[in-house]
C-alpha cells in the first residue's frame, strides 16, 4: 500500500492534479502495476480531490486502463472484421494452447493475460496483436508461436 | 443581453430571449415536448434522443433541450419522422428496461411509463434483452434502492450528485452497451460517500433509484393492538403533502394531515416542528456558550463557526467530506431523533405507557432521515428512538391506500404534550429557517428585546440564493451578556450541498468569519428535500417556501422559547437547555468517514 501512495503521489507531482492529469495518471500506474486497484484508485482520488466513482467512471472506460491484475505481457489480439477473415480463430486457438490460458485469463506465474480487442488500426496486414505496446501483424500460426516462444525465453 | 429571438414552432410566431433553447420556446406556447434526461435544475445532457424535432432546412432532427432557439428557426414537433424518432427511442429503451410495471414502486408515477403508455406501445418491436443483461439491486442501505434493471442511463442522478451535491457518488462507467450508473468499484449505495439525501431519487424518471419504504412496517404496527403508534410530521410535509393527493403546489394541509393521520389509525399525532422549537432552545444556548467561552474564557478549544446539524446529509456529507471540522457542527441531534428520543423517555413517562411497546414514525421530506434513524448514535431511549421513517410521498401513498378523500377532510389539530409548535419550528423546512429561528430567540434571550425586523422577517436570509450572508448587530444587551455588546453576529445559510461545499471552502482557506452556519443538504431546504412530492422544480420550491412563510406568519406564537409544551417539558424534565438530561437525550456526536 505505502509504494501505491508513493507512486500516485509522483504521478501527480509529475503531470499535475487537475482533471486533465487523470488519464496521465492512470496510464501511468497502469505501465508500473499492470492494471488499477481499488486502492490505487482511491488514492487518485485523494490526491486530487474528487470523487471516487468518477475515477472508477473513467478507468472502467477505457479499454487499455485495466482494472483486473493483468500478467507482465497482456497480449491483446484483434478480434474485428477483417483481421477475423483473415484467420484470427486459427492464431487464438494457437496462443490458447501455447499458453494455456483462454480469453480474460491470466497465466499462473502471472506473466501472460489474454485478451481480444477492436480493430487495432493494422487491418491490412491481418490478423494483428497487441503485446504491451508492440504491434505483430500478418500473423500465422508459425509466427505467433515464434513470437509467443520469444517471450517466453525472455522472462 | 436581453435580446430576444424569434421562431416559428408548427406554425406559430413565437419570440424569446436569446440562450433560451426550443424546448423553452415550445413550452411557452403551450406545446408538450416529452423528454428524459432534460430536468430544469441541471446541465443539459442531450443524450436520450426522446425530445426530437424537425428544423425546417436540417437533415438529422435536433435534440429541442439543447439546441438553442435561434431567429428564423422553423420547427415542427410533431411530424410522421419526429414521431417515428420518439417511438423508436423509447421502445430501445424498453428493450433493455425491465418493464415490470405491475410490481415497480413507480407504477403510475413513472415518466417512462407515462411515455409508454402516450406512444400507446404495446409490443416488442426490438428484441428483450433483460435477460442477457445481469442487472443487480443495491438494497442494502436503509435509504435508498438501486435497481439496474430500471435504469435508463439519463444520467439525471449523476448530474444532480455532481453539480448540485457535490458528492458524485454516482458516475457513468463502463462504455456502450455496457454503460452502466456506477458507484465507486460497484459498492453498495450503503458503503459509499453518498449522503442519502435523495436528490437523485426526486429525479429519476423511473423506478432506477426510490426511497426504502417502510410500508407495510407502519401497517403492521397500526393493527397491532399491542403496539401504541406515535407520529411526528416534519414542518416541510404540511406545505407539499397535497401535491401528491392532487392540489396545487403551495397549498397548506397543516389541518387535513393531522386528521388523515388520526384516521389511518395512529394512536398519537404530534409534531417534529416541537422539537424543531426544543432544537432552537438547545442550538441557541450552544452558540451562545460557545461564544462565550471564546470571547471571555479566551478558550483556543472552542470551535466556532458553528454549523448546524438537522440536516442528515449535510452530517454524512461532513463526516465524508470534511471529518476535520465534525467539532464545528452543533452537538445537538436533528428534530427527528430529538423527538424519538423523547417520545420513548419523557412523552412515554408522562402517558404511562411501556415504552417498549411504543412504536415511533415519522413523516419526513427526506430520505436520508431513514439512514439517520437507524444510526447506531440514535438509541438513547434504551430502543431504536425512531423505528420507521418515511417520506411524504410514502404518507400519501397510505392516505390513498386508506380510502380517505384527502381534499374533503376537515382541519384537525395535533395532539399535545408533543404537539404544540410556534412558527419559528415551522419555518425549519425552508432554507434559511433554522436561522431565523435562531436569531428570534438568541436576540431575544440576550437583549430582552424582539429582532429587529419588521414582523419577525429576517429576510436576508430567506430566499433562493445558494449562499445568503447575515449580519446582526448585538447591541443594549441584558447584564448578564455584557460580553456580547457591540457585537456584530456573522451568519451564513447554505442549501444543496454544492453551496455547502463552498461555505466550507472558504472556512477551510480562512476567509470567512462567521459565527453561525445553517446548511441544508437540499436545494431550498427541506421543502425541496428528496423524499418530497414529485416532481420538484425551481417553481415549486418557490411556493413552497411562500407557503411555509404563509404558515409562519398564521401561527398565534412565532418563536420557540415561547412554546408553552417547551416551557412544560424544561420544567417537568430537561431542567434547562444544556442540560445532563439534554445532554444525554438530545445531543451526539459523529465520526469520520471515508470519502470514497
Ligand atoms: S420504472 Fe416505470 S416503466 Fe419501468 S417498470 Fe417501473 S413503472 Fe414500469
Ligand atoms: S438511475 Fe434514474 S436518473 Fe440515474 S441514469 Fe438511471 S434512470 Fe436516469
Ligand atoms: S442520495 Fe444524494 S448523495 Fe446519494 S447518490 Fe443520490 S444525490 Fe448523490
Ligand atoms: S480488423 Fe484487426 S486490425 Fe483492423
Ligand atoms: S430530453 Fe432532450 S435529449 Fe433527453
Amino acid at each position: 500500500m505505502p509504494e501505491i501512495k508513493e507512486l500516485v503521489k509522483g504521478l501527480a507531482d509529475k503531470h499535475g492534479r487537475n482533471r486533465e492529469s487523470l488519464l496521465p495518471i492512470l496510464q501511468g500506474i497502469v505501465t508500473e502495476e499492470r492494471f488499477i486497484s481499488d486502492v490505487a484508485m482511491a488514492e487518485v482520488a485523494k490526491e486530487l480531490d474528487m470523487s471516487a466513482a468518477l475515477v472508477y467512471g473513467t478507468a472502467t472506460f477505457y479499454s487499455f486502463l485495466d482494472t483486473e491484475p493483468r500478467g507482465k505481457y497482456v497480449i491483446r489480439l484483434c478480434k474485428t472484421i477483417t483481421c477475423d477473415m483473415k484467420g484470427k480463430k486459427q492464431i487464438l486457438k494457437t496462443i490458447e494452447d501455447l499458453l494455456k490460458i483462454k480469453v480474460g485469463e491470466t497465466s499462473k506465474d502471472k506473466n501472460f493475460t489474454l485478451l481480444e480487442t477492436n480493430c487495432l488500426g493494422w487491418c491490412h496486414k491481418g490478423p494483428a496483436m497487441l503485446i504491451n505496446d508492440q504491434v505483430f501483424t500478418e500473423l500465422d500460426e508459425d509466427k505467433v508461436t515464434e513470437i509467443i516462444d520469444d517471450y517466453i525465453r525472455n522472462i | 443581453m436581453a435580446n430576444t429571438v424569434k421562431l416559428n414552432i408548427d406554425g406559430i410566431d413565437v419570440s424569446i430571449d436569446a440562450g433560451k433553447t426550443v424546448l423553452d420556446a415550445a413550452k411557452k406556447l403551450n406545446i408538450h415536448i416529452p423528454t428524459l434526461c432534460y430536468h430544469e435544475d441541471l446541465c443539459v445532457a442531450g443524450n436520450c434522443r426522446v425530445c426530437v424535432v424537425e428544423q425546417e432546412g436540417v437533415k438529422n432532427l435536433v435534440a429541442s433541450c439543447a439546441m438553442p432557439a435561434q431567429d428564423g428557426m422553423v420547427i415542427h414537433t410533431n411530424t410522421h419522422k419526429v414521431r417515428n424518432a420518439r417511438r423508436h427511442v423509447v421502445e430501445l429503451l424498453l428493450s433493455e428496461h425491465n418493464a415490470d410495471c405491475t410490481k415497480c414502486y413507480k407504477n403510475t408515477r413513472c415518466e417512462l411509463q407515462d411515455l409508454a403508455g402516450e406512444m400507446v406501445i404495446n409490443e416488442h418491436m426490438f428484441l428483450d434483452l433483460v435477460p442477457d443483461k445481469n442487472y443487480t439491486i443495491d438494497m442494502l442501505s436503509p435509504a435508498i434502492i438501486k435497481d439496474d434493471s430500471k435504469c435508463i442511463r439519463c444520467q439525471r442522478c449523476v448530474r444532480t450528485c455532481q453539480e448540485l451535491q457535490h458528492v458524485s457518488a454516482l458516475g457513468v462507467a463502463y462504455k456502450g452497451e455496457h454503460m452502466k450508473i456506477s458507484t465507486f468499484f460497484e459498492h453498495s449505495m450503503y458503503d459509499v460517500v453518498c449522503t442519502n439525501c435523495g436528490q437523485c431519487v426526486i429525479r429519476c424518471p423511473t423506478g432506477a433509484l426510490i426511497e426504502k419504504n417502510y410500508l407495510d412496517d407502519v401497517w403492521d404496527a397500526i393493527y397491532d393492538e399491542d403496539k401504541h403508534v406515535v407520529v411526528q410530521t416534519a414542518p416541510a410535509t404540511r406545505i407539499a403533502l397535497g401535491e401528491d393527493l392532487g392540489m396545487e403546489a403551495g397549498s397548506i394541509v397543516t389541518g387535513k394531515m393531522a386528521a388523515a393521520l388520526r384516521r389511518l389509525g395512529f394512536d398519537s399525532v404530534l409534531d417534529t416542528d416541537f422539537t424543531a422549537d426544543l432544537t432552537i432552545m438547545e442550538e441557541g444556548t450552544e452558540l451562545l456558550t460557545r461564544l462565550k467561552r471564546a470571547l471571555v474564557d479566551k478558550d483556543p478549544t472552542v470551535k466556532l463557526p458553528m454549523t448546524t446539524s438537522c440536516s442528515p446529509g449535510w452530517i454524512k456529507f461532513i463526516e465524508h467530506m470534511y471529518p476535520e471540522y465534525l467539532e464545528n457542527v452543533s452537538t445537538c441531534k436533528s428534530p427527528q431523533q430529538m423527538f424519538g428520543a423523547l417520545a420513548k423517555t419523557y412523552y412515554a413517562q408522562k402517558k404511562g405507557i411501556d415504552p417498549s411497546k411504543i412504536v415511533s414514525v415519522s413523516i419526513m421530506p427526506c430520505t436520508a432521515k431513514k439512514f439517520e434513524a437507524n444510526r447506531p448514535e440514535m438509541r438513547d431511549s434504551g430502543f431504536q428512538d425512531v423505528d420507521m421513517g418515511l417520506t411524504t410521498r410514502e404518507l400519501a401513498v397510505m392516505i390513498k391506500q386508506a380510502g380517505i378523500n384527502f381534499k374533503e377532510l376537515p382541519d384537525e389539530k395535533f395532539d399535545n404534550l408533543m404537539g404544540e409548535s410556534s412558527g419559528a419550528g415551522v419555518i425549519f423546512g425552508a432554507t434559511g429557517g433554522v436561522m431565523e429561528a435562531a436569531l428570534r430567540t438568541v436576540y431575544e434571550i440576550v437583549t430582552g428585546r424582539e429582532v429587529p425586523f419588521e414582523n419577525l422577517k429576517i429576510t436576508p436570509v430567506r430566499g433562493m440564493e445558494g449562499v445568503k450572508e447575515a449580519a446582526v448587530k448585538i447591541e443594549n444587551v441584558l447584564p448578564a451578556w455584557s460580553f456580547l455588546e457591540g457585537v456584530e453576529l456573522k451568519t451564513v445559510v447554505a442549501h444543496g450541498l454544492t453551496n455547502a461545499d463552498k461555505v466550507m471552502q472558504a472556512v477551510k482557506n480562512g476567509t470567512a468569519d462567521w459565527h453561525f452556519i445553517e446548511i441544508m443538504a437540499c436545494p431550498g431546504g427541506c421543502l425541496g428535500g428528496g423524499g418530497q412530492p414529485i416532481p420538484t422544480t425551481p417553481e415549486i420550491r418557490k411556493k413552497r417556501a411562500e407557503a411555509i412563510y404563509r404558515e409562519d406568519e398564521g401561527m398565534a406564537i412565532r418563536k420557540s422559547h415561547e412554546n408553552p409544551e417547551i416551557q412544560q417539558i424544561y420544567k417537568e424534565f430537561l431542567g434547562e437547555p444544556l442540560s445532563d438530561k439534554s445532554h444525554w437525550l438530545l445531543h451526539t456526536h459523529y465520526n469520520a468517514r471515508k470519502r470514497v
